[in-house]
Order: structure tokens, then sequence, then C-alpha cells
């Protein structure tokens, strides 16, 4: 008799070949936030109610997105042959004629397309294979395996594609500690920003033989730049659901939270869906897939608050509170959750579980660096000629990142300022772009990998402008608890204001370093802690453009002239 | 208080019991259910306050102290349409304060507020996700990328229903 994931794989492997047959074509439009952002969604539209109405032999898919964001709206047509062809930037005005031509005459708009993939290239002409371009070929693909390839909607699709599998392993093969074991062995360091061993922190809760325990999912990713843990949950949500009910399990725990922040609906959706498909089929709930291992499962929503995503303001929120740090100790592992033991990973350290579990820890080692195995999903943004997500092995040099991926700065001719790892981090000057990324070198440079975004600002970048751009954003979202923090990013921003406008005097410099002494001395999270860091890194890297701005020597930034900004007033009270 | 603020009032608090009463997910908080009703009615009446309270058996106390914390609550009606533009750090270097001002002087406001005829309610957002596309704004949730001055300009004009 076939076990229940023998049913489900049958199922899945069904679903899967009725979608790749080799009768009928598969349309896959990639989605995501970004996606809707540039129109994938017209184009899905457009592309369905085409084959709709014509007829034509296809399936049309909203796929997750693939990362390559300078391309989309991007389509991709899988062929009954096997040969797969991608266009870029697609307006819903083309679908009739992609359609029309590729899907039923057979004939490729080869010179709309990018890239192919599959067959033997002899159909597609001078086209590249996917594989062969730059912005693909240095990515390991972990956590974003199935981006691009499957409707996160799907679950029988994400099964297809060897889903679950490490779960089903886990519970018929492995106990709690060998799978705690294998994390640690695995190397994986929390991806949230810490970068503390995950399979310690999974073994700091394992033990404790309390009848509820919780494990937390923080997908709050406020740090402007970072799309990547919503990436994760909008393209592919079941890689976490798994990832997380194998945390549960290897922590023996009772529950787990999805934490997403309000508003941001398409992650919430599909976060949502996953859990719900996850529960009909047995994947959660009482004895999960016919074990003894019983978990629940559902998504948190915050408020508007970006402390939310410091862990200790994350339990005070899934409890329904302000969203405020607490004292510590007690940790988590000890009384978190309504004061019950809990464990909190990120999304991308969840996301690469399933992997680790499926091909062991010793795969996973041999990627990446000694210190930091595995990859990085970087996100890059701002004056880059190819923006986008892309997950590279740990050890690449931001310079090969920005260069060989990025394809350099977008207008202007060098890169000269990079904002890595959200605004409690750095801003790095192009004598740390040979640094290599992985968390130790990183945090010598005076950056972090953090949450995994990299802006980039070509010449034309006002470092003092963008430093306060980043303040403001710290003072705005100080969640007021502790007031070296909530005064002390009132000050900076206040200085810096003066900066900007030429009215800064020559003493505000040392006012502004005892202002971050004070923060990281008198606050309770990392929000006050690390809130000097983006300006002590700006005078390591642009010392000599702070003293200009110091001295009055530079043109005032901003659309007024006046070096003023357009700021949020609300605060919290 | 009138007759009629009255009966408003009391027909306030009953839908707004009923959207308390109908969340679906098992672990309902004062959080949850301040989300709840601003999904609903987009906005959190003083009835919203005091319901939240006897629904959740906290004090309207505990109940204000939550909904003033996050940023995205609002306790006035909004306008018909929520425009929300970014300014964060990567839109901001790709010219997102070109198009707060553009924004500003289409809407005729000078700050986060309700456009004259209570159409449009622009609202500063950190980050709406979208990065990559920036410079970004959303309508309503929905996220529009590689905004200029001017398409902004036309789509916040679009939401009055005025030319541009």
């Amino acid at each position: 008799m076939p076990t229940p994931f023998e049913e489900l794989k049958t199922r899945a492997l069904k679903r899967w070949g009725e979608f790749t047959s080799d009768e009928k074509a598969w349309i896959r439009i990639g989605g995501g936030t970004s996606g809707q952002a540039a129109g994938a969604d017209l184009v899905f539209d457009s592309f369905k109610s085409t084959v709709d109405s014509s007829g034509a032999n296809a399936n049309v898919s909203m796929v997750g997105a693939m990362g390559l964001m300078y391309m989309e709206p991007q389509v991709d047509i899988l062929m009954p042959d096997g040969v797969r062809v991608f266009y870029g930037n697609v307006e819903p005005s083309e679908a009739q004629e992609i359609v029309t031509q590729h899907v039923n005459e057979g004939k490729p708009l080869l010179d709309r397309a990018f890239a192919y993939s599959g067959g033997d290239g002899t159909t597609t002409g001078s086209l590249p294979s996917l594989d062969s371009l730059p912005t693909i070929s240095f990515q390991e693909r972990i956590a974003t395996r199935n981006f691009g390839e499957t409707d996160p909607h799907d679950l029988l699709q994400y099964i297809a594609r060897g889903g679950y599998e490490a779960l089903n392993r886990a519970l018929t093969e492995m106990t709690p500690e060998e799978i705690v074991d294998e994390v640690k062995a695995s190397g994986l360091r929390g991806r949230g920003g810490a970068a503390f061993p995950a399979g310690v922190k999974w073994g700091f809760l394992a033990p404790s033989t309390a009848p509820i325990k919780y494990v937390l999912c923080n997908c709050e990713e406020g740090d402007p730049g970072a799309f990547n843990d919503k990436g994760i949950i909008e393209n592919d949500p079941h890689t976490l659901i798994e990832g997380l009910i194998i945390n549960g399990y290897a922590t023996r725990s009772t529950h787990g939270y999805v934490f997403i922040r309000t508003g941001h609906n398409l992650p919430i959706e599909a976060a949502r869906k996953a859990i719900q498909d996850a529960y009909d089929v047995g994947l959660l709930g009482k004895n999960i897939l016919g074990s003894d291992f019983s978990f629940e499962m559902e998504v948190s929503l915050t408020g508007d608050s970006y402390v939310a995503g410091e862990e200790t303001a994350l339990m005070e929120a899934i409890e329904g509170k302000r969203a405020t740090p607490r004292f510590k100790p007690p940790f988590p592992a000890a009384a978190g959750l309504w004061q019950k033991p809990t464990n909190i990973n990120n999304v991308k350290t969840l996301a690469y579980v399933p992997e680790i579990v499926r091909n062991g820890s010793g795969w996973f080692k041999d990627i990446g660096t000694e210190t930091t195995s595995g990859t990085a999903i970087v996100c890059l943004s701002g004056h880059i000629t190819y923006p986008g997500m892309y997950e590279i092995p740990m050890g690449m040099t931001i310079r090969d990142v920005l260069e060989k991926i990025g394809g350099g700065v977008s207008e202007g001719e060098r890169i000269k300022v990079l904002q890595a790892g959200g605004p409690l981090n750095g801003l790095l000057g192009e004598d740390a772009f040979d640094t290599m990324i992985d968390f130790d070198a990183m945090s010598e440079a005076g950056a972090s990998i953090g949450s995994g975004g990299i802006i980039v600002g070509n010449e034309t970048t006002n470092v003092v402008d963008l430093l306060r751009n980043l303040i403001a954003f710290n003072q705005f979202e100080s969640c007021g608890k502790c007031f070296p923090c909530r005064l002390g990013n009132t000050h900076m921003l206040e200085i810096l204001d003066r900066m900007c406008q030429n009215k800064a005097k020559s003493s505000d410099l040392a006012l502004i370093e005892r202002v971050g002494v004070s923060m990281k001395a008198g606050s309770l999270c990392g929000h006050g802690q690390l809130g000097f860091n983006p300006i002590a890194s700006a005078l390591k890297y642009f010392g000599d453009e702070i003293e200009a701005c110091l001295a009055g020597d530079l043109p005032t930034p901003g659309v007024f002239g006046d070096g003023t900004m357009i700021l949020p007033t609300r605060t919290r009270p | 208080m009138t007759t009629a603020d009255t009966k408003q009032s009391s027909a306030l608090r009953v839908e707004i019991q009923q959207i308390l009463s109908a969340q679906q997910q098992p672990t309902i908080t004062i959080l949850s259910s301040l989300l709840a009703v601003q999904d609903s009615i987009h906005y959190l009446p003083e009835e919203a306050i005091k319901e939240t309270a006897r629904f959740t058996g906290e004090t309207t106390n505990e109940v204000w102290s939550v909904a003033s914390f996050y940023t995205n609550f609002r306790f006035t009606p909004p306008g018909e349409k929520t425009l929300d533009v970014c300014w964060g750090p990567s839109c901001h270097l790709l010219g997102a304060q070109s198009i707060l001002e553009s924004v500003h002087s289409a809407l005729e406001v000078t700050e986060e507020s309700e456009s004259p005829d209570g159409k449009v309610t622009l609202k500063y957002n950190t980050c709406l996700g979208a990065c990559a596309q920036g410079p970004c704004i959303a309508i309503d949730h929905r996220v529009f990328g590689k905004q200029t001055p001017q398409s902004a300009t036309k789509i916040a004009l679009d939401l009055r229903g005025l030319k541009s």
C-alpha cells in the first residue's frame, strides 16, 4: 500500500505531466510584486484571453518570478518538443503575435526573445541559452530553485519538483535530534542579519518538554532595498512552509507562525493559500503524513512597524501589542511568545532547510565559504543595469556581483556608493568593493549582508543626502521605547538636515558622533544600537565629502534646490 | 451628539461587531482585530476602539496604545483611493522626491493627507517591496514601477477624475 506521501507524489507527477506534456505548450508569466509593478498581471490576462479566445493549444500560468527583474514582465513558452524560449519586457499587446506565431505556428519570435533552454539549440537560431546569461550562470539556486518554474499557488507543482520529500524523510527516517545535528553540521547561519548558527539556536529549544512550543518565521522584512523574504513567500511559499514544519518537528514544537506585514498582499495571499493547501492534504494538522507528529500553522499579520522585525518585538506583535522589544534574558527559547519556549528564524534560513535535509549537510557545507556555507540571496536595485534577485554562492566579491551579474552602473561611469544590508548597516565606497560576500568579511568592511539588499548609487549620488534618507527612515521607524534611539535619531536627522542645507556648524561632526555613542550604549535593540552605523561607515569611506559638506562646499540636494527633503510628519506617540 | 449621529454610531457598532467576530484565523488579538476593522471600513472610528476593547476583554487604553503605534492605522475616513509613494533609499536614488513633489501638486496637498475633493489619500511609504522597479507608487496596495514625475502626475490626476 502506498504511503500518504507516495500518493501525493503520484498525483503531483500526473499534474506536472499535464503541464509539460508533449502535446500542449505551457506559457509561463513571471509574477510576484516586482512583476506586478512592471505589469505582469496585465500581460497574464492578455495571454490568457488570447489563448482562450483563439483556442490555442496551451496552458497559461502565472509562476514565481525568476528574479531577472530587468526583464519583467517576463514570459516564457515551453513547446511540446521540450524547447523553452524566454521573452523579456513583454507588453500585453504582444500576446496575440507571440501566441499566433510561437504556439500555433511553432515559430518562436527569435528577434524578440532573449534566451532559450531545452533542446539542442538548432531551432532557436543565435539565441543564447538561459544558463549562459551572466545573470543566471553565476547563480547557485537553492532557496530560489523553483523561481520561474512553478505556480506558487499549486502545491502539486512544488511536490512534483521534489517538494516535501525532505519532510517525508525527516518524519519517517530521522529523529528530531538528527535533524538538529544535520542543520548544525551544514553550517547554516541565520539569514536575518545576526548570522547566528541556526542548528545551535534550534538546539536551545529542542530539549524543552513544555507542552506548547512555538516556531516563528520572520517575514517582516521592512528593510528598503530587500525583497527576498517576501520574494520567497510569494514565488515559492511551500519551500518556506516545508522548512517551518521541519523546524517544528526538529524542535518538537506544536505551533508555527508566518509573520508578515499588512499591505504586502501577494506574499500574504501566497502564504495563506499554501498553509490551507498543506492542511487539506495532511501536510499540516494532526499526524502529518501518517506520522505521530502534529503541528499547526497560521499567518500572523503585523501593522506597519519596522521594529516589529526584531525578534522580541515580533512576539509582542503576534500577541497583538505594540511592537517594542523586550529585555533579554529571558531569551525566547526559555520564555518567548506568550512566555512559552520559542524559536525564531528568518524566511531565507528556513527556505534552505528542505534542501539541506534532502541532500545532506555535507552538500550544503561545500557551497560558499569556510565560515559561511550556502548562498546569499542578493537584491540589486538603484543605479544598476540589471536590477533583480540573485542567489549567489557565498564568497563572490561585491565587485563581481555588481559587474558580472548586475552589469555595472546604469547611468554615468562608475558606482560610487552602496547601501548594503538595510538602513541600520553601512554605506560602502569603492575601497570595499573587493570584499567577499560572507558574514565575517562584510562585517569587517563595516557593512552586513543583513537582509541581502544592495542599493547602488552612481557618481551623481550625494552621500550626505543618502545618509539623511537612511536616518530619516530610522527616525520614523524608532519604536520610541528607548529615548537614546527615539531622540538620538531625531538629533542626527536634524544635523544631517542642516548639512544638506549648508547650515552645518563645524562642531556638528563631534556632536553627531556623541549622539551615536549614546544610542549604542543606551538602546535595547539593534534599531538604536546600530543606528549610527550608516554615519560611521560614511565617515570611513566618504570622509572628504562629509568634511566638504560641513564647510558648505557642496551643492544642496533635493527637488527644491534648498536642501530640504519631503518627509512624513507622523510619529509614534 | 444628535439623534442621527447616535443612530449612525450604533449602526457602525453593529458593523464592527460583525467584522470582529468574522475573523477566521485561530489567533485573535487586539492587533488582528484592528487590522480586520481597517481592512473592511478603511479607518478606525472611535467605535472600533471601544468595540475591540469589549471583544478582546482589554481596556480601551490598551487598544488605543496598539492603534496609535502602527502607522498604517488611521482614525478618519480616507479618500476613495489611497496612493502610496515610496520614499525609501532605493527609490530615493531613482528620484522619489521629484515624484512626491509632482504628486503633491497633482493632489493639491503639501503632506500626507486627502486631496481637497476627498478622492485620494496620499501616503508616504518606506518600501513597497518592488525596489528593482523603482521609483514605485501603489494604488490601494497594487504597485506600479518605473515612475516619472509625469507618469505619477497622470496617475494622481486620473484618480481625481481630472485631465492631465
